[in-house]
Parts: C-alpha cells; sequence; structure tokens
C-alpha cells in the first residue's frame, strides 16, 4: 500500500528540500521503490540536492495540465534505480497547479511506488496546502529556535483542518523532525531543547538531525546525505528515521558535542 | 449545433439573516474620536480587522463629504464600515455602504471570525453550555465559542486565540490569546496550568504578556476581574 508523505515546516530554509532527499534516498537504499516531488514551483531546489537538474525535461505542471505523461517527467536517480524524482517547473508559478490535477497524478503515482514523498515549499499557501492535500502522513521539519516551532504549530494545524484527510474526518500522522540541531548550542542553552520543542508542539519525534558540514556539502554535491557521506552523523540520523517510519523501533539518540580539540577550533571559527 | 440550447433555468434562492456587528456612535469634534480609535488600535492592533462595523451618525451632523471624509479615514485604519444608520438617506452617495435600519442592541461586544477547525465543533455543540477541545490549539486557529465555557486539554499555542462567552480552561500550557466572558460575563475566569499567555482578556478588560509579572510566568493561575480591575494570581 502506497504511503504519500509531505514533507513541510511553514518557515523557510529549515531542510525541508534536504530532508525530502536525504529520507527519499535512505528509502530506496532499504528497497523501497520511492518517488519525490518538488511542490515548489517556480523556486525549484529539490533537482539540484538530488544532483539531477540537468536532465529535466517535463515536469510536474506539464503532467498536471496534460501536456506530458507521467513517465516522461519522472526521473530515474543515477545511484540508486528506484529512486525516483518528478520535478517542479522553475518557470511557471504555484497558481499552475490544480487540485484535480494534484489528486489525478497522486494516484497515479500510488499505483507505481511504495512511498511519495511530497517536498512542500515554504509558507501557508497554496503550494504548500496543495502539497500536503492528499497527503497519508506528515514530516514536520523545525529548527531548534522558536520562530520555526510556532511555524510548525501552524503547520500543524492546517494539517488537522486543510487536508483531503481531516476532511473525510480522518487523521494525517504526524512525525516531528528536528533538523540543524547544534549539541553545543543547546548544552549552552543557546538553542530551544528538544524538550521545549515536544512540549510546545505535542508531536512524536521522528529524529533529530545535527548541524554539520556533511549536509552543506552533500547539497552541494547534488547527492543525498545518506549516499554522500553514509557513515556521517546526519546520514545515521536520516536513516534511523527511515527505519522509524517503517515501523521499527529504533532508539532515539540526541547528539552531543564531539571534544575533539581540532573540532573546537573548527566549529568557534565557522560560528 | 443549436445556438440557441435551451438551458436549465436555475432557480435564485434569497434569505434573510441577522448578524451582530459593532456599531461605532462618532461625536464632535471627529478628529478627537479618531484619536480614541486609534488609541484603541494602538493597544490591539487589528482589534476591528475583519469584524463587521455600522456606522451611527445619529448624534453628529455631517455634510456628505465630510461621511466620506470618515469613511476614508477609517478605511485608512483597516475599519470597513457594512451601513451606516442615523442619517438621511439624501446624504449617502452610490458609493457609500447602504443605510441600515431596524437594528437592534445586543450584548455582544466581541465577535471573531469562526477558524475553520473550530466551525464542525461549533456545529455539533452548539446546543451544549461547554466546549471541550481535547487536542492543542495550534497557531493561527481562532476557537470562538460564545456561549458558554471552553475547556482545552492540551496546550494553546503562541498565535493562537480562545474566545468564549464564559470561562477558559486550560490544561496545557497557555501561550496564545484567552478572552473569556465576551458577551458581558465579568464573572468568567480563565485557568491555566502553565501561564506563558500573550494576552488575557475578560469581559473586554485585558491584559498583555507585558503587563504580566514575571513571578507568575510558567505557573498554574487564573485570572479573574475584581471590578474594573483584572487580576491574575497562582492556583497553588
Amino acid at each position: 500500500m502506497a504511503k504519500v508523505l509531505v514533507v513541510t515546516s511553514g518557515k523557510g530554509g529549515v531542510g525541508k528540500t534536504t530532508s525530502t532527499a536525504a529520507l527519499g534516498a535512505a528509502l530506496a537504499q532499504m528497497g523501497q521503490n520511492v518517488v519525490v516531488i518538488d511542490f515548489d514551483v517556480g523556486l525549484r531546489n529539490l533537482d539540484l540536492v538530488m544532483g539531477a537538474e540537468r536532465r529535466v525535461v517535463f515536469d510536474l505542471i506539464n503532467v498536471v495540465q496534460g501536456v506530458a505523461k507521467l513517465p516522461q517527467a519522472l526521473i530515474r536517480d543515477k545511484r540508486l534505480e528506484n529512486l525516483w524524482l518528478l520535478p517542479a517547473s522553475q518557470t511557471r508559478d504555484k497558481d499552475a497547479l490544480t487540485e484535480e490535477g494534484v489528486k489525478r497524478v497522486i494516484a497515479d503515482l500510488k499505483t507505481k511506488f511504495d512511498w511519495i514523498l511530497c517536498d512542500s515549499p515554504a509558507g501557508i499557501e497554496r503550494g504548500a496546502t496543495l502539497a500536503m492535500r492528499y497527503a497519508d502522513e506528515a514530516i514536520i521539519v523545525t529548527n531548534p529556535e522558536v520562530s520555526s516551532v510556532r511555524d510548525s504549530d501552524r503547520i500543524i494545524g492546517m494539517l488537522d483542518s486543510k487536508t483531503a484527510r481531516a476532511e473525510r474526518g480522518e487523521r494525517v500522522e504526524k512525525h516531528l523532525l528536528v533538523t540543524r540541531y547544534d549539541a553545543g548550542r543547546a548544552a549552552r542553552g543557546e538553542m530551544l531543547s528538544i524538550d521545549d520543542i515536544l512540549e510546545i508542539l505535542a508531536t512524536p519525534l521522528l529524529g533529530i538531525v545535527p548541524e554539520s558540514q556533511d549536509v552543506l556539502r552533500a547539497s552541494n554535491v547534488g547527492c543525498p546525505v545518506t549516499l554522500n557521506a553514509a557513515g556521517s552523523a546526519p546520514a545515521k540520523a536520516y536513516t534511523d528515521a527511515v527505519r522509524r517510519l517503517m515501523g521499527e523501533a529504533v532508539e532515539m539518540t540526541v547528539p552531543v558535542e564531539r571534544k575533539g580539540l581540532m573540532d573546537r577550533l573548527l566549529r568557534r571559527r565557522a560560528a | 449545433m443549436d445556438a440557441t440550447q435551451q438551458v436549465a433555468r436555475q432557480q435564485v434562492r434569497m434569505r434573510g439573516r441577522s448578524y451582530v456587528a459593532f456599531v461605532f456612535s462618532p461625536v464632535v469634534p471627529v478628529v478627537s474620536w479618531l484619536a480614541e480609535i486609534d488609541a484603541t488600535l494602538a493597544k490591539s492592533p487589528g482589534f476591528f480587522t475583519g469584524k463587521p462595523v455600522v456606522l451611527d451618525l445619529a448624534s453628529v451632523d455631517l455634510s456628505q463629504a465630510a461621511i466620506a471624509h470618515l469613511i476614508g479615514s477609517l478605511g485608512e485604519r483597516n475599519i470597513r464600515i457594512l451601513g451606516i444608520e442615523g442619517v438621511d438617506e439624501s446624504k449617502l452617495g452610490a458609493n457609500m455602504p447602504p443605510l441600515l435600519t431596524g437594528g437592534r442592541a445586543c450584548a455582544i461586544t466581541h465577535v471573531e471570525p469562526k477558524a475553520p477547525p473550530a466551525k464542525d465543533k461549533d456545529k455539533d455543540k452548539s446546543k451544549l453550555p461547554s466546549l471541550l477541545l481535547e487536542s492543542p490549539v495550534r497557531s493561527g486557529q481562532s476557537i470562538v465559542f460564545a456561549e458558554g465555557d471552553v475547556t482545552v486539554l492540551g496546550s494553546v499555542g503562541s498565535g493562537a486565540e480562545i474566545v468564549a462567552g464564559g470561562s477558559i480552561h486550560v490544561y496545557g500550557t497557555l501561550r496564545g490569546r484567552a478572552m473569556a466572558g465576551i458577551n458581558g460575563n465579568s464573572a468568567a475566569r480563565i485557568f491555566c496550568q502553565k501561564i506563558e499567555a500573550e494576552l488575557l482578556a475578560i469581559d473586554g478588560y485585558y491584559q498583555t504578556a507585558d503587563d504580566i509579572a514575571d513571578s507568575l510566568r510558567h505557573r498554574p493561575a487564573q485570572a479573574w476581574l475584581e471590578g474594573e480591575m483584572l487580576r491574575i494570581t497562582p492556583l497553588n
């Protein structure tokens, strides 16, 4: 049974696209058939993060409008043969998406894949509401700071009221993914703690992804971090998150700061 | 093909319905009356945003140009005029709100637009004197229950609001706004397990986060009205 997941946050720049790519790749690495859809029409990024930007011919809008067939727009990942990307259009805007069209595309994808990951644009407008519209489950990406947490709270409210499931009186299962977690700053009280975030959002935790150069490096080379730096702490966090999504009980670990001298020196300089 | 195809006739149905609106009664000098409005807006920006407002001009004698200017001035403050009463119809221009008659006074002093999530629950339970919410109230949600008490088992998020005709009980943390006793019920109270509220109001008397003493924060607390004074005290 195919599952439709929306990766959303309300606030921009918290790591939705990076997380969509990493989670999609991690699911594919476990042998699942996965498609990631970029809903950020006009400001697409997922193609870059997946390293597929030079292979985009048709996009989501073309499929929604019936200009292209779904198989023409789907791009297969070069590294994982069961990972696919449905890119957004860069030249159009979110008004080109229609509810009927999105519904049709998702229903079509459901017959071909195990997991459909929708990368939501920031904001609470049309693009974001359409990305969450047909979701069965939601991953709310949050940074440990107040503005991100409040925006996530708003998005959770919308997941409970604006999705097709909510309108049918069903629940959209929600998972919280805390990204850019900096153990050092959390210890010094410069960031919201995981407990604070969970207390405010009252949503089950899916994973904690530490702030890491590996994530940035992976995005820059266009390769999901779970592939590019498989042994790294963020890759492990994403892999654990995916195992939890698949129903496995994996112990939650809060990343702690490594005490290496070089590490500390580099961190100081970076901050 | 036949160009004059027979189209099934649509019936137009019209119904009468009454709503509650704020009534503004400007007094002379209008300039200082507007200053009072500004003072209210400075305390709670957006207080009138999206709310229906009727202008009662019975106590002032304004020319058509003056009325147009007054509507314009209110428009600049994002106050939209739904209708005008207490004035001769000949003074109203074609582009002004319509003349209203037959208005009746009622007790409601504060009406919030209903948020979609609140609607279903309101519909189901509109006959009950209390509303129980078993899930947290999220940022951006507005729960309006003019009929009685509201009880929230979870928290009320920052940027969310609860508006109740009776008392408000929050068994989580109250981070948003709570307005109790909106129908003039000065005996209404607000209770919460942990107070981090942005605004508390009972029967129109309110305090913002800045007015709430730091010593009370993060503790169980209640708010009630003592005469015209909103008092907040710890619950243990």
